[in-house]
């Protein structure tokens, strides 16, 4: 009995200690990453890749003596992709593990980003959004602590037109044709419909919008349509298992793969590969190649992999598209705290330091190039007022077993979409009675 | 001898329609409401308030919404996520469109939305019965969380469409901190809480109990089927209704459509059969279990086990336990949580003898 | 009208792979009044196992055995430890217990396999041909005769063999059934062996189109008006059911999905159950029930 009993008291003891939060007795040297990671669930694929890639990256770093002499530290939370058991885990990690405060979150899930938003604002914390999250939130004057780094929603199919209009020989070449738009039934899926529709006005490319709904196991009737519009593209706004239903419907119903684009979240190995032989030839974009021939990737094999500390179960997945996104997210976030260092000095410092750091990155390639990641990171340049920074893809092409990138950076028309998402940026502050801040008074 | 009734006589009619006809158990309800809007603001932190407590109460209350329909009056729903999302969303619109609207009128209209809708897909239940019923409870399900993501209006026309809560005011006094949105959704659970009670206890409830029991044998001593169950399906609907909004605003602070999805639907469905159907109490112990458990059992493995079980792994075991949990409970205590409770007050009755 | 043809050939085909998950679930209603959520999950299990033992390369045959097996012994379980210790209990108790059942087998599965997206080629090429101007897929023939074959098969089972004979006894009366001594137990280890055996096809068929991944648990969700309107206790029913319901969905989605927004195939099958159910209540081929107090 006693046993039972002293085992409840120690669990009782480490529960109140993490309750309360108490951790807070030894200062150590060191910078903390709370991870509200999802391993298990629909979308495991990606979160095992994501969190391993950053988590990898970070050891990296570690093993390089840290950043400025200060380690990296790091603690995981399982979110499954479910918003509530994200809110939980921010709530529950955000305090800094054993003094060593946090530095930004990055949950690497859309709703979870938007239920955190207003708390890390509360909180003075970075909330870190690469490739996705609230578009507006581009706008640092009224969002101060979210950065949608990389490329927001609207940057993404801008470029994507843009990129069609390369292949068809000029913007002026865009008129007249037919581009039809599968996306998921989500506020997600819809969220660039009206950016669509504003371009096709713009170029006078004729556009289809057409609604798969969640899950998207059955897209027969869609693609059916798509065949009788002969379309000359399809760009498809995906997510899970809608893509490679799509990708072997569209092979059913006599649609070359090769005239489908796939967005931000249709792009990784997990997408294509499903589809076996249908998903050959399929073009998609992306922020970063995966692939392992970057010096900074090397770096990782050899410091962390080849140790056997490699975070990834299945070292096949090394140097895909979600680990790549990972790294590229850790090289994000310890170039902002190396940053930030320089100006508040090398030590632990805490959320509201860090987004100093966010805010002033500024990678030009001669800065990549020292990284490693000259290739793998587009040149990102963030301001006050600019959270995004990049705004640049590069377009990938599936050959039935691994990505192929088959263009260079092709940026988005971001002075057009500006007015756009501060429209609605404004909008939100009044809701919110926020003032926003004046951004030529931030230093 | 704790909980002997012995001595408590009713010598008036109000007596007897008293919501706790014993001594103890109003003593014990008046310490618990003490204990929970004056001490646990000042003993709690952020943490307890934002990913405990509130979702703990607005999942109470969910499950007490679906409790009438499916624990008192026998109506299998599995429905009710849909139901809180047109809370939620009607909650939003109230504050948005009809401006000085006081924010707990906008819950309580957002609450009778909800028990239109709830109406509305409640019709067909005197034609169909059982599995069948589950066929319009689904239909609700699915199409308004369609209905949601597809008019961007109610949504305020927001382009990811996501509805993101305004400051929590109330008489001019900000409840928007952790402690005020506690307290906020504590007093709201609380009344509704007392109100669902008595009505269990009236001749409403005893007619929901009739009808579960038996619809046909309810029919032929002239309970009203139609009325009883459509009353049901409102009052279920709109207590739903109440418990979205809060989800919405004092719990996540934002609310996407797709945040009230099947599982949704399936985890307000497991909290009455953890905690108890035809239970009030046993919606509080089944909402307790269902937030409470997983969070303990991170906990642990991260402080015992880290390292020997990977997270993953954790989770697909936490899904295991909670199906094998589901199924123990259906076997050895169809009454769930709360019938347990009731075991100890019995013993607790007689202590220290057996019996 | 080429056009609505084609959409009609392909709602129709669509049909026969709801029927095939929703057959699974007739055959578990008849033998033992359970309405079985859990045969999404089993759907997802089997299709898990069975790619799952193909990567790590073992033979398509074998381990096409291994994973019915695989199914039998869980058939068997859920025999012992779920549905025996709440037999004569309402309805409702015995689905929500198969509502936990689907919990323990999808975690079960994605502990076992991981949660890793995997790709199933069956050696069935799904790509378009033209006959007489309608598009058809080789793929969805393939899936529509292995329905045909799987409902003969099954009524074959049912009507001549001898366990077939005591089965119907038992769903028509499990009292008087015991009563001459068909053992209860055994049938319906066997009618849940079967629908294990179903659901391997599905998961089969289905995770060769999608990908065997978490969602094939959800295609349960397909299945359930396709039963609404075929009733829960007859086969044919499934199939007719089936075709009624991918047919008019797919038809909805291009003619009347563009009026009010697309994207409506989700709530469809639903809505129109439920106006069906008006209607007939107990389904098109289901037994109606007669009330007594």
């Amino acid at each position: 009995m006693k046993t039972i009993k002293q085992q409840f008291h120690r669990i009782a003891t480490t529960l109140v200690g993490a309750a309360l939060l108490s951790g807070a007795a030894h200062a150590a040297n060191e910078q903390y990453f709370p991870l509200q990671s999802y391993r298990v669930g629909p979308y495991a694929a990606g979160g095992t890749g994501f969190f391993g890639g950053f988590i990898d990256y970070m050891q990296y770093i570690n093993a390089k003596g840290g950043v400025n002499g200060v380690k990296l530290t790091w603690s995981e939370c399982e979110t499954e992709y479910v918003v509530e058991k994200g809110v939980e885990c921010y709530e529950r990690l955000k305090k800094g593990l054993n003094g060593a405060p946090a530095a930004a979150t990055n949950p690497l899930s859309v709703g979870i980003a938007y239920a955190t938003l207003d708390r890390s604002t509360a909180d003075k914390l970075p909330l870190i959004t690469i490739n996705h999250g609230r578009t507006d939130s581009t706008d640092g004057s009224v969002f101060p602590y979210a950065f949608p780094l990389q490329l927001n929603p609207y940057s993404e199919v801008s470029a994507i037109v843009n990129y069609i209009a390369q292949k068809s020989g000029g913007l002026d070449k865009l008129k007249g044709k037919k581009i039809v738009t599968l996306f998921h039934g989500s506020p997600y899926g819809k969220e660039t419909n009206p950016i669509l529709e504003l371009l096709a006005k713009k170029y006078g490319f004729e556009l289809t919008l057409i609604e798969v709904p969640h899950p998207g196991n059955e897209q027969q009737s869609q693609w059916l349509n798509i065949r009788r519009l002969k379309p000359d593209w399809v760009i498809l706004r995906g997510w899970g298992v809608m893509n490679p239903v799509a990708l072997k419907t569209a092979q059913k119903t006599g649609f070359p793969a090769d005239h489908i684009i796939g967005n931000i979240w249709s792009n990784s190995e997990d997408d294509a590969a499903p589809a076996g032989d249908a998903a050959k030839g399929y073009i998609s974009i992306t922020t970063h190649p995966s692939g392992t021939s970057f010096a900074v990737l090397q770096d990782i094999k050899k410091n962390v992999i080849d140790a056997g500390k490699g975070n990834l179960a299945d070292p096949k997945r090394f140097g895909n598209v979600y680990y790549n996104l990972g790294v590229v997210n850790g090289i994000l976030n310890v170039e902002a705290v190396r940053l930030a260092q320089e100006k508040f000095g090398k030590k632990p410092l805490t959320g509201e330091q860090v987004r100093w750091g966010f805010e002033h990155l500024n990678l030009d390639d001669k800065r990549l190039k020292e990284l490693g990641a000259l290739g793998l990171v587009q040149p990102l340049k963030l301001s006050c007022a600019d959270h995004e920074g990049g705004g640049a893809v590069r377009f990938q092409q599936w050959d039935g077993q691994k990505w192929n990138v088959i263009s260079d950076w092709v940026q988005a028309d971001r002075k057009l979409l500006r007015p756009i998402i501060e429209e609605s940026s404004h909008k939100y502050a009044k809701e919110k009675n926020i003032t926003p801040r004046d951004c030529s008074k931030e230093s | 001898m704790i909980y002997t009734e012995a001595g408590q006589f009713s010598i008036r009619y109000s007596h007897d329609r008293r919501i706790f006809r014993l001594r103890q158990d109003r003593i014990g309800i008046t310490a618990l409401l003490l204990f929970a809007f004056a001490a646990v603001p000042l003993l709690g932190n952020d943490y307890w308030f934002s990913a405990i407590l509130i979702p703990l109460l607005v999942l109470s209350l969910a499950g007490l919404g679906l409790n009438l329909l499916t624990g008192y009056a026998g109506q299998l729903s599995l429905g009710s996520a849909a139901f809180m999302a047109v809370g939620a969303f009607a909650t939003y619109n109230f504050q948005l469109r009809v401006p000085g609207l006081p924010l707990l009128a906008s819950m309580a209209l957002g609450g009778v939305m909800a028990a239109g809708v709830a109406l509305l897909f409640g019709l067909p239940s005197l034609r169909i019965k059982g599995f069948y019923l589950l066929v319009s409870t689904l239909a609700a399900q699915f199409f308004v969380e369609w209905f949601f993501t597809k008019f961007g209006w109610f949504s305020n026309n927001s382009a990811s469409g996501v509805i993101s809560a305004p400051p929590l005011l109330i008489l001019g006094h900000d409840f928007s901190n952790p402690v005020g949105r506690y307290l906020l959704t504590l007093a709201v659970v609380v009344v509704v809480t007392a109100l669902a009670r008595n009505l269990v206890k009236s001749e409403l409830g005893r007619n929901w109990m009739a009808v579960r029991d038996m619809d046909t044998a309810a029919a032929v001593i002239g309970i009203p089927l139609l009325r009883t169950k459509l009353l049901a399906f409102a009052i279920s609907g709109f207590i739903l209704g109440v418990a979205g909004a809060l989800w919405a605003f004092t719990y996540l602070g934002t609310v996407e459509p797709h945040g009230f999805d099947l599982a949704r639907s399936f985890q307000i469905l497991f909290i009455i059969i953890i905690g108890g159907m035809g239970s009030i109490l046993g919606n509080f112990l089944g909402a307790a279990f269902i937030v409470l458990f997983p969070v303990l059992l991170s906990q642990l493995s991260g402080s015992l086990l880290s390292g020997v079980i990977d997270a993953g792994q954790l989770e697909n075991l936490q899904k295991i336990i909670f199906g094998v949990l589901i199924i123990a409970f259906l076997i050895k205590e169809p009454d769930g949580l709360a019938r347990l409770w009731q075991i100890a007050r019995e013993r607790a009755r007689v202590w220290p003898l057996r019996y | 009208m080429g056009f609505f043809l084609e959409v009609l050939a392909g709602g129709l085909l669509a049909g026969v792979m709801y029927s095939l998950v929703a057959i699974g679930f007739v055959l578990i209603y008849k033998a033992s009044g359970v309405f079985n959520f859990a045969q999404g999950a089993m759907v997802l299990f089997a299709a898990l196992t069975f790619v799952s033992l193909l990567e790590r390369g073992v033979p398509f045959w074998l381990s096409f055995v291994i994973t019915l097996l695989a199914m039998v012994a869980l058939a068997l379980l859920i025999e012992r430890a779920v549905l025996r210790p709440l037999v004569n209990r309402p309805p409702i108790t015995l689905f929500m217990a198969t509502l936990g059942l689907s919990y323990v087998i999808e975690g079960a599965a994605q502990a076992l396999w991981g949660a890793q997206v995997h790709g199933l080629d069956l050696g069935i090429k799904d790509e378009p041909f033209e006959f007489a101007g309608l598009l058809l897929s080789q793929f969805d023939l393939f899936a529509a005769a292995t329905a045909a074959v799987l409902v003969t098969t099954l009524s074959l089972l049912f009507s001549k063999t001898r366990i077939g004979l005591s089965l119907r006894a038992v769903a028509d009366d499990p009292l008087a059934a015991l009563a001459i001594g068909i053992r209860l137990q055994r049938i319906w280890a066997v009618v849940w062996a079967v629908a294990g055996f179903v659901g391997l096809v599905a998961g089969l068929l289905w995770g060769a189109r999608l990908g065997v991944q978490f969602s094939l648990s959800l295609i349960v969700l397909k299945a359930l008006p396709v039963l609404i309107i075929g009733g829960f206790t007859s086969i044919g029913g499934a199939i007719v059911g089936g075709l009624i319901i991918g047919a008019s969905e797919k038809l909805a989605e291009v003619y009347i999905g563009p009026l009010i927004g697309g994207g409506i195939e989700n709530w469809f099958p639903y809505v129109l159950a439920l106006l069906f159910l008006l209607v007939r209540p107990a389904g098109l081929f289901g037994e109606r029930a007669i009330e007594r107090v």
